[in-house]
């Protein structure tokens, strides 16, 4: 994607039809990193991979709790997930307060992503930079949602956003029909292998307590984030896929286990 | 109760741009048409409510086929005592509130507990302006396998409970309403007790009839009755035969 004349502002339209503004706006969700979204039958579970800007520094926060049935994991820049986390947990306690009871899910997304329509029909302000995966569960069961910088909004069964991302992807296209029947710990397992797909390419660096972050929501489950030591069971099955992988088993595909 | 216009109201000197503006906006200080007592009881299998069909003007009984009773949605159901304009405007605010759902198109709809929650917060809001929606409310239901049955009052609290009742239904209906209470109860033994308090209370409420509705709400959904009326028994002893004119308490 290249510099054209139609590209200075979110208000106008290239002679394609194209707003240039959103489409770069979504080029910095692209840049965060990976965060992958997988739902069954009764949970949602997100894995985040966290990055430090230095050695020195602490790692980048993924994982925001919106309410105790609702979380999401952000891609893209965190100061614009932060100010839609404040919005979106205002207006769960808005929506408890009047209903007592959890928002669903499809309201509480459509509210995220008119907010972000606003922001792309005004010449005053500029996209949200930023792509949410919004877990949840309510009255119709657990949700997988995506948000992204133009106001569209869709739901997953399972979904990657971030830096290399299709990895991600690929390896869930192949699985996604048969998520519906898996138990919590396989969806999770499938949530980090997932996830380590984003980062096989790169030689020196794979998931461990340091820089990965794991969410589960689901039936008789509040949002929940697992990191550090927390997230060390859940990591055990890199080890399974890593001695195959050395064994030269390739009898076994890498997202069976 | 009172039902006066002030002669003041009238007065020319009354509508002078100075009075407009030392005369603060005067809200609700007394209901006009009032609705009368509404008696609910939880059942193992579903709820129901029950209310007479009179709405009073004081103390003429002005309408007397007036339903009290709404349903909400196919799983919640509401009953309504006090200002009857103000109960109508509950109706219309619930109706939106429907209407949004619908046409939000997700399938999501309010549950008995949530529209509880709204009209409490409603009437709580209200009654902070100093210009409450002047009603005791009933809401019952059957959702997700559950009863449910809270009531609202016109400060905007609310109850939740196995039997609930407004008005006179309070102090005379409640009594019976905790006696005959079991968790076992069935949906016709329900309308049986209830039929009983409003048999006492058209006894003894002196703003009360004879024609009662009953809401019940089940799995199968929710149901007003048409109004019936209720068999009475007027042939005491004490009155047929009083012994004494100046004796009051033959009866």
């Amino acid at each position: 994607m290249f510099r054209n004349q139609y590209d200075t502002d979110v208000t106008t339209f290239s002679p394609q039809g194209r707003l240039h503004q959103i489409e770069y706006a979504q080029e910095a969700v692209k840049q965060g990193s990976a965060v992958v979204g997988v739902r069954n039958k009764n949970y949602a579970v997100l894995a985040t991979l966290k990055r430090t800007t230095s050695d020195l520094a602490s790692t980048q926060k993924k994982l925001f709790r919106i309410d105790d049935h609702v979380g999401m994991a952000i891609a893209g820049l965190t100061a614009d997930a932060r100010l839609l986390s404040k919005y979106m947990r205002t207006e769960c306690l808005n929506y408890k307060y009047v209903y007592e009871c959890a928002m669903p899910l499809s309201r509480l997304v459509l509210r995220v992503a008119d907010k972000h329509q606003i922001a792309t029909q005004r010449v005053s302000k500029r996209p949200f930079g930023v792509g949410l995966l919004i877990i949840g569960y309510d009255q119709q069961g657990p949700h997988l949602y995506e948000t992204s910088p133009s106001g569209e909004y869709w739901e997953y069964r399972a979904m990657s956003i971030g830096a290399r991302a299709q990895s991600a992807r690929t390896y869930l296209e192949k699985l996604f029909e048969t998520l519906d029947s898996c138990s919590l710990d396989q969806l999770c397992r499938h949530a980090i292998l997932a996830l380590r797909e984003t980062v096989t390419a790169l030689k020196d660096i794979d998931l461990s307590t340091k820089n990965c972050a794991l969410a589960i929501v689901g039936k008789d489950m509040d949002f929940t984030v697992y990191e550090d030591e927390d997230i060390l069971p859940y990591l055990d099955v890199i080890q399974t896929v890593r001695s195959q992988e050395m064994d030269g088993n390739t009898m076994y595909p890498k997202y069976f286990y | 109760m009172e039902l006066h216009i002030s002669s003041s109201a009238t007065k020319a000197e009354n509508f002078s741009s100075a009075q407009l503006f030392v005369d603060p906006t005067r809200h609700t200080t007394a209901p006009l048409v009032t609705g009368g007592s509404v008696v609910g009881i939880k059942c193992s299998d579903g709820v129901v409510i029950a209310a007479d069909t009179l709405a009073s003007y004081g103390s003429l009984a002005r309408f007397q086929n007036f339903s009290r009773l709404m349903k909400v949605t196919d799983s919640c159901m509401l009953g309504g005592g006090g200002e009857v304009s103000d109960f109508q405007e509950i109706q219309r605010l619930l109706e939106n509130l429907i209407t949004k759902d619908f046409c939000f198109n997700d399938e999501h709809i309010q549950t008995p507990r949530s529209v509880h929650q709204y009209l409490g917060r409603v009437l709580y809001a209200q009654r902070s302006r100093l210009n409450p929606l002047w009603n005791s409310l009933l809401v019952g239901g059957y959702a997700a396998s559950q009863s449910f049955l809270g009531v609202v009052d016109l400060y905007g609290t609310t109850f939740e409970s196995e039997v609930l009742a407004t008005g006179f239904g309070v102090l005379l209906g409640l009594p019976l309403l905790r006696k005959a209470y079991r968790p076992d109860l069935s949906i016709n033994e329900g309308i049986k007790i209830v039929e009983d308090v409003f048999r006492v209370l058209f006894y003894r409420d002196a703003r009360s009839i004879n024609r009662i509705q009953v809401a019940t709400a089940t799995s199968a959904g929710v149901t007003i009755s048409e109004p019936y009326s209720l068999e009475t028994k007027w042939d005491f002893e004490g009155f047929v035969n009083p012994r004494s004119t100046y004796d009051e308490s033959t009866w």
